[in-house]
């Protein structure tokens, strides 16, 4: 099927919307009525059809309106993207694995021609037809890295492997859940994960780490994270937190529904061949609770999580004060049935809301 | 004096240890303030005549004290940002098995450690001992301004004027910590200032 691109903002006036197709195939987190962290690792090898796990860079209705918030973030704060000096060549790493696997998994909207080191690259949707000599940086416009992830949705670490640990080195950060690539830049795994709580003492973050590590080419693995945006915002930043810290006590009981997003990352990650980092794509999937509510075993078993939900994660997700009132919205839409196991949501089996 | 025993905190915070004299052919000691105390406690005849000790005194008088420990090599600077380019002038000399020495506040020991590291020193051959002020140096995250000797919780920005909390998210690249909005969510609701670690 052609994807028709919205025409829809992720700022201002907010205009961002999930068409019928897009509320069906959001990436819902949840596979049972409880959530709490653990090395939720599977290997990225495609999906159910049609689902957001079926290509190995999703492409959506929402494509063409991101790049262009992303653009505007770079235009207003260009250190959202960086890359230290060595990691160049993970930056060709990357641009080669996206324009392989875009070309291939939609010949439709990207297409790729390669005559030895001289490459042709067409995006369709953003109306892109460059030339350039691959791995000669002054053939692009940006280096290897930005250029392809401006026209690639989510947000990208590259990693450098060494010393048995990862080191965030270079990356584009513009949808993130509130941190900061310019603070975090250089740090290794340990590091940069030291905000989270409870996961350091429940030793997952040495197993993930182990995980990682031993990532094979041609291998990638995948995980969901999850948290809680007001209003569809992309660049919840905590450079601009001060400018949209304040959106999040605009929520009333009757303008929750619209306004409350669940925001959930699928991260997937792959090894790169020539630099042997590792790229960690976060892609950002937007939903409001009011388009969630249509599936009601989602309905049910949001419910259920945001409400057993340990303190410390809803205060670090940062929606503890919003949290009651999240509740009595959600409470409407769960009826005490069960549900079924998985993250799929069922709705042809479920039955309907008994409220 | 004692020592500030810090309370423990996330991965990313810095820990630092005690000095003690290493052998070795050469020796650069980079201390500011109370840092002195330090390394009156190691010196040595024979460890001072090999090595180079810049001091940055902030109002601590212990300039005398460490002269009279006849090092091979003494500097005194007026702060931090004036003596950097000697500091990094010292590291581009250093011969293989230099042994370097920071002491003091955060700060300083934080800053001078990425030159080191910078300069190529391997880290088994860096050590830290904090000593005097617990103040911290922080990065706003919103203008990106650094904000020297923060010393409570929440401060003002120096640069952008926000009012900012002080996270124990550390960054070795900036040498400092993150400073975030206390009251995005709540404008002019600030908290009384208390000291850091009241
Ligand atoms: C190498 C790839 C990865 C990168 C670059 C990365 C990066 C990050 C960053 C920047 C944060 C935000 C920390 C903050 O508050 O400042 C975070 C949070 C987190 N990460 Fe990772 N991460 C990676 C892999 C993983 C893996 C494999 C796991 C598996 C368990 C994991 C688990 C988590 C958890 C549980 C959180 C807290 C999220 C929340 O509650 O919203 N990460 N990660």
């Amino acid at each position: 099927m052609t994807i028709q691109f919205n025409d829809e903002t992720f700022r201002d006036d907010y205009s961002f919307h999930n068409s019928d197709w897009a509320i069906k195939r959001f990436p819902f987190p949840f596979h049972e009525d409880s959530y709490m962290y653990a090395v939720n690792m599977e290997q990225h090898r495609g999906g159910p059809a049609g689902s957001v796990y079926e290509k190995r860079f999703d492409v959506d209705e929402h494509y063409v309106a991101e790049m262009r918030d992303r653009a505007m973030v770079l235009a207003d704060d260009p250190l959202r993207c960086q890359s230290l000096p060595h990691m160049t060549l993970a930056g060709w790493d990357l641009l080669e694995l996206i324009m392989v696997s875009k070309s291939e998994d939609y010949p439709d909207l990207f297409e790729l021609y390669r005559d030895g080191d001289q490459w042709r690259w067409v995006n369709k949707p953003l109306g892109i037809d460059d030339r350039f000599t691959f791995l000669d940086d002054t053939t692009l416009p940006y280096g290897p890295m930005e250029y392809i992830t401006r026209q690639t949705q989510g947000d990208f670490c590259v990693l450098d492997q060494r010393e048995g640990n990862l080191w965030m080195d270079a990356g584009m950060v513009t949808t993130q859940a509130d941190w900061s690539l310019d603070f975090d830049i250089g740090m290794n795994f340990f590091e940069w994960h030291a905000p989270v709580p409870l996961a350091h003492e429940k030793g997952i973050f040495v197993r993930a780490l182990k995980f990682l590590l031993n990532i094979q080419q041609g291998a990638p693995a995948r995980r969901l994270n999850w948290t809680m945006t007001v209003n569809p915002l992309l660049d919840t930043s905590p450079e601009n937190y001060h400018k949209w810290g304040i959106q999040k006590t605009t929520l009333t009981p009757e303008n929750l529904g619209a306004k409350q997003h669940l925001r959930v990352e699928l991260q997937t990650f792959f090894r790169l061949p020539r630099s042997n980092g590792l790229v960690f794509p976060i892609r950002c999937y937007l939903c409001s609770f009011q388009d969630l509510m249509t599936m009601p075993k989602w309905g049910r078993r949001l419910h259920r999580v945001v409400r057993d939900l340990p303190e410390e994660l809803a205060t670090y997700k940062g929606f503890i004060d919003n949290r009651p009132m999240m509740l009595d919205y959600l409470s409407q839409f769960d009826d005490g049935q069960p549900t079924s196991a998985g993250v799929w949501p069922d709705f042809e089996a479920e039955p309907p809301l008994a409220k | 004096m004692s020592k500030f025993e810090f309370p423990p905190s996330i991965k990313s915070r810095p820990v630092y240890g005690t000095l003690e004299a290493r052998p070795g052919k050469g020796h650069l000691m980079i201390a500011d303030a109370e840092g002195a105390e330090a390394i009156l406690g190691i010196a040595t005849p024979d460890l001072m005549a090999k090595t180079h000790i810049i001091y940055i005194p902030r109002g601590a008088g212990f300039t005398d004290q460490l002269r009279a420990l006849n090092p091979a090599q003494f500097y005194e600077g007026p702060t931090y940002a004036a003596s950097v380019q000697r500091i990094r002038r010292v590291l581009q000399d250093a011969h293989m098995g230099l042994q370097v020495y920071l002491t003091g506040t955060e700060g300083l020991m934080g800053q001078a450690q990425n030159e080191a590291m910078q300069a190529g020193i391997p880290h088994t051959a860096i050590q830290t001992e904090h000593r005097g002020s617990v103040a911290r140096r922080m990065q706003c995250v919103h203008c990106k301004g650094i904000t020297e000797d923060v010393e409570t919780d929440p401060f003002q920005c120096s640069h952008c004027g926000l009012n900012l909390f002080v996270r124990d998210h550390y960054s070795r690249r900036l040498a400092a910590y993150q400073g975030v909005c206390i009251d995005a969510e709540d404008p002019g609701n600030v908290p009384a200032p208390k000291g850091i670690y009241e």
